[in-house]
């Protein structure tokens, strides 16, 4: 390793401590007129009383501050809970923001320091090791000794690795008050861009792009040479940074709801939600067009562009979850399990999350109309069950954190129902497929080793059948890996696309059905 | 003949084994079948060995099918070597004494590393390349050490150099030939393929050959003397020089014995009900002109598998035929293909169209009938071609020039890869005076990313 290697390296991980330690120091004291002004008017006399104790007092930790709070928050609650009163209990969640109204002290003082010593680090580490690799090397495949290495090879580093995610997903989606030290450090990035202070999801945002960008930066280097790689990473990192990060937080600063405009249900499960609907409907043409625009996706764009293209035209080109998965998660593709029994549990919870999915929006729409007359409860229910269990526990924590233990596509493989249903239409419909090479395929397991949705591609490829499968992304590397040049992902013909009964090219003799 | 019941032992679970047992399942399912290998207990691709070295892949992932597979397509395995074969009393003698009969008997041994009696050829540290044992041996013998010399300009010494590369060992590579691997493919290419390994830095050393290996005192090697009369230090040798069929158990049989197993087309030895594929057969005669008498690449092995399946299973027993010859490899950075017939040497009646890319990377060779310029075979560097297209093109005799105008349905080569079909029309059409255009595609058919 080189010099420079090293030190991006060091920099990185003091990037990676700043980061995990930022959110434990400082002080937090809370005063009355922050719970005037972060609390909803119908709240602001009884929080003003519950938190009363709580004025002028200065915490020396976020622990201390989130327990005090909790304490007379629930309490609260609790006595309204067991009297069965559920018109007052509060059900909105105040501590994250008064939490981090209160903080006090280096990082609200200077957010750019903290930013710098965290992200900052992190990112200029990230470069100093990347840029440099496989420099003087000639173009080709490097997995060189991945299977040796601790973080790639579910070795004390990668589970390192995979629970340090999941730990930080937990605490965004369920305990985002400890994070607060964070999110004020990029308080000012968010007022330059959205014209309104940082919240979590800002935070979550920034770090996700940033991920794909310094990692999209690794897959140019080691994939040189071969122009899919870079062309589909390159369209992975814009749509990032222009349609998932920029142009929401642009449309803020107009007054415009948050919008991505790429996300398309279900992948995006909340589109039909009420708030969302109202909020388009309400935002003049620009929001009918987002609600015009959503369901044109849907119902024209996915089936169309899956015809021509497969679905890697949305998974590995363009969707922010691919994104990641495609650069930060390329390092543990290799983790992904092959057997058939993985693909037999595949099918069932992939398609399970999407006919809930489309239960859940049928239910929602339904309701909408009906204007929550009839399955109001149930509506919020389902909204919450799939909240919890698919759009954060499954998506994130899994999704993410189990990169370094089950391959970078948990989620998209298992559980992401837009990509079920792109994936019925690239197997029943469509003009993509991988193509075999005749009889060149020497067995040899590459393809499926690095194959990130599990596909067993040699399991095709050995036997001359051209590999049409519902969960192929279309990533291209068991293209890139073959060495036999047997793998091509192309779109063609329907005709002979899918051939059940493939004879392998070369024999005279007889011709041996597969 | 199906509903007869056999029991057809297999020895060998390599891909000739392998595939002749997977073919009698399917055609009888009633034959005990079994397959015996003293190697590993499953079938795994011999030729991803060097991956597994190189931490591209562990053991696990070189096994084409799942370890279930076997039992549920009751095709029963034995880890065991076959020290002898009594081919009057149709008995096999195991290593642990145990003995086995069988009915039938298909030798499917495949081959052993050669070796040239050369002094200090059996010192530690010094080995040959073609068994999963030997991928260990290689593993223990490589640790730690900073020099290797590779002996034989192959396949399997390019791909020995590979490993120890991939693993910060340099190696000089001794080749006796003037350049790499020049007894198959002709001088551009392997110049070619020269270049693109000085470029992985390893010592290249052409027209140079072993002439003596030495030990330390501690039995282990330490240099090597070429016959230039240079002595090289190195803690380790690998010799690569070719394989020869693994028939030394059989010998002193009354099994007929050549080089290989000598067996007639339908692979049958000169002993009632046993036959003999892949590496280890020798055939009596050869299976098509332009075929070697013994057949040591996967896709052969393959393919005489396929064929005495049918046989065993068929009451129309068919010749092993095989088809247009087609072969690949890889080296290093760069893939090799090749279809039909391409000599490595200039020969009367044979002409040949040759286009290399400025990077020197890649290239294409047309070799045709000077007469009547019919296609006779295609090697390809670092461009991928479509085996349907070739096989066609060179059974169906294509003349050269429709080969170049259908030439763009032939590129394999990933989206958005150069078009080097391109650069090869302009060449010709210098070089020959002929221009052929090729038809343009609609920009519709660009935008969906349709072939032709």
């Amino acid at each position: 390793m080189k010099k420079i290697q090293v030190i991006g390296l060091v920099l990185f991980i003091f990037g990676l401590i700043g980061f995990s330690l930022i959110p434990f120091i400082g002080t937090y004291q809370l005063e009355r007129e922050m719970v005037e002004d972060k609390v909803k008017e119908e709240h602001q006399d009884d929080m003003l009383r519950i938190l009363r104790p709580m004025y002028g007092e200065t915490y020396s930790s976020n622990f201390s501050f989130v327990s005090d709070f909790n304490h007379y928050f629930d309490a609260f609650n609790d006595e309204l809970k067991s009297n069965e009163d559920w018109d007052q209990v509060i059900w909105d969640d105040y501590a994250f923001d008064l939490t981090k109204a209160a903080s006090q002290g280096a990082v609200s003082d200077n957010p750019y320091l903290f930013l710098g010593i965290s992200i900052g680090l992190g990112v200029m580490g990230g470069l100093l090791y990347i840029l440099p690799l496989y420099r003087n090397e000639p173009e080709g495949i490097k997995n060189d000794g991945i299977y040796f290495s601790s973080m790639k090879s579910r070795g004390l580093l990668g589970i390192i690795t995979g629970t340090w995610l999941i730990v930080f997903y937990v605490i965004l989606y369920w305990f985002p008050e400890y994070l607060t030290n964070l999110v004020l450090m990029v308080d000012p990035l968010s007022i330059f861009l959205s014209g309104n202070p940082a919240s979590q999801w800002f935070l979550y945002g920034l770090i996700y792009t940033l991920a794909i960008l310094v990692m999209g930066i690794r897959m140019f280097r080691k994939y040189r040479g071969n122009t899919y790689q870079t062309i589909r990473t390159a369209s992975v990192m814009f749509f990032q940074l222009a349609f998932a990060f920029l142009i929401p937080e642009i449309l803020v600063l107009l007054n415009k709801p948050w919008h991505d405009f790429k996300n398309i249900w279900p992948l995006d499960y909340s589109f039909f939600y009420d708030y969302r609907m109202e909020g388009m409907l309400s935002s003049g043409a620009l929001g009918m067009f987002m609600l015009v625009w959503g369901i044109i996706l849907i119902i024209v764009c996915v089936p169309l562009f899956t015809y021509f293209y497969g679905k890697r035209w949305y998974c590995s080109w363009v969707c922010g979850c691919g994104g990641l998965a495609e650069t930060l998660g390329d390092p543990y593709r290799q983790l992904s399990d092959k057997s058939l029994k993985a693909w037999s549990v595949e099918r069932y919870m992939v398609h399970g999350v999407l006919v809930f999915a489309v239960a859940m929006t049928l239910v929602t729409i339904v309701n909408y109309f009906m204007e929550f007359g009839l399955l109001g409860q149930a509506t919020d229910q389902l909204h919450s069950v799939y909240g919890f269990a698919i759009g954060s526990a499954f998506a994130g924590v899994i999704g993410t954190g189990f990169y370094p233990f089950m391959g970078n596509r948990v989620w998209c493989r298992f559980g992401c129902p837009l990509a079920a249903y792109l994936g019925i239409v690239q197997r029943f419909k469509s003009r993509f497929r991988i193509t075999t090479n005749g009889g060149q395929c020497i067995s040899c397991g590459n393809c499926s080793t690095y194959c990130e949705m599990g596909i067993d591609v040699r399991w095709y490829a050995q036997r001359g059948q051209n590999i049409v499968r519902a969960s192929c992304v279309g990533c291209g590397v068991c293209s890139a890996v073959c060495p036999r040049g047997v793998l091509k992902l192309e779109n063609g013909s329907e005709e002979g696309r899918i051939n059940e009964n493939p004879i392998i090219i070369g024999n005279k003799s007889i011709t041996v059905k597969s | 003949m199906n509903d007869k019941k056999k029991k057809i032992i297999i020895i060998g679970n390599g891909i000739a084994g392998i595939t002749c047992a997977r073919n009698i399942r399917k055609k009888d399912e009633n034959s005990e079948i079994l397959v015996i290998s003293g190697e590993t207990e499953f079938f795994f691709s011999r030729t991803a060995l060097m991956y597994i070295y190189m931490g591209h892949m562990q053991f696990e992932h070189t096994k084409p099918y799942e370890d279930w597979f076997w039992e549920k397509n009751n095709i029963q395995l034995l880890q065991a070597w076959v020290e002898l074969v009594d081919f009057n009393n149709k008995t096999l003698l195991l290593d642990s004494g145990k003995k086995v009969g069988y009915d039938v008997l298909v030798l499917a041994t495949g081959s052993v590393p050669n070796k040239f009696d050369w002094p200090g050829q059996s010192l530690n540290g010094v080995q040959g390349l073609y068994s999963k044992q030997d991928l260990d041996i290689m593993e223990e013998n490589t640790v730690g050490i900073s020099h290797a010399v590779i002996v034989g300009g192959g396949l399997i010494g390019i791909e020995m150099a590979e490993m120890l590369a991939s693993r910060d060992i340099s190696v000089t590579f001794l080749v006796r030939e003037k350049n790499f691997w020049d007894n198959v493919l002709p001088v551009e290419e392997a110049q070619l393929v020269n270049k693109h390994i000085l470029e992985h830095h390893i010592d290249l050393r052409l027209e140079t050959e072993l002439k003596e290996i030495y030990g330390d005192d501690s039995g282990k090697v330490d240099s090597v003397l070429t016959n230039k009369g240079e002595k090289i230090e190195c803690q380790f040798v690998g010799l690569a020089v070719g394989v020869s069929p693994n028939v030394k158990f059989l010998k002193n049989s009354d099994l007929e014995i050549g080089r290989g197993i000598l067996v007639d087309g339908f692979f049958r030895t000169n002993i009632q009900d046993v036959y003999a594929i892949g590496d280890c057969a020798e055939f009596r005669e050869k299976p098509g002109d332009d075929r070697k008498n013994i057949e040591q690449v996967w896709y052969t092995g393959r393919m005489h598998g396929e064929t005495l399946a049918h046989n065993l299973t068929s009451d129309n027993a068919v010749p092993y035929r095989p088809g247009i010859w087609f072969n690949s490899a890889k080296f290093f950075d760069i893939e090799y293909q090749t279809y039909g017939l391409v000599p490595n040497e200039r020969k009367e009646g044979i002409d040949s169209f040759y286009w290399e890319s400025e990077s020197g990377k890649n290239c294409l060779r047309l070799v045709f009938e000077k007469e009547s310029e019919k296609i006779l075979g295609v090697n390809s560097f670092g461009w991928r071609l479509r085996h349907e297209f070739f096989d066609q093109a060179i059974q169906e005799g294509w003349s050269l020039e429709k080969v170049l105008q259908n030439l763009h349905k032939a590129d394999f080569n990933a989206e958005f890869f150069d078009k080097f079909y391109k650069k090869v029309l302009e060449k010709y059409a210098s070089v020959s005076g002929k221009k052929i255009e090729i038809p343009k595609r609609s920009f519709f058919h660009r935008l969906i990313g349709s072939r032709a």
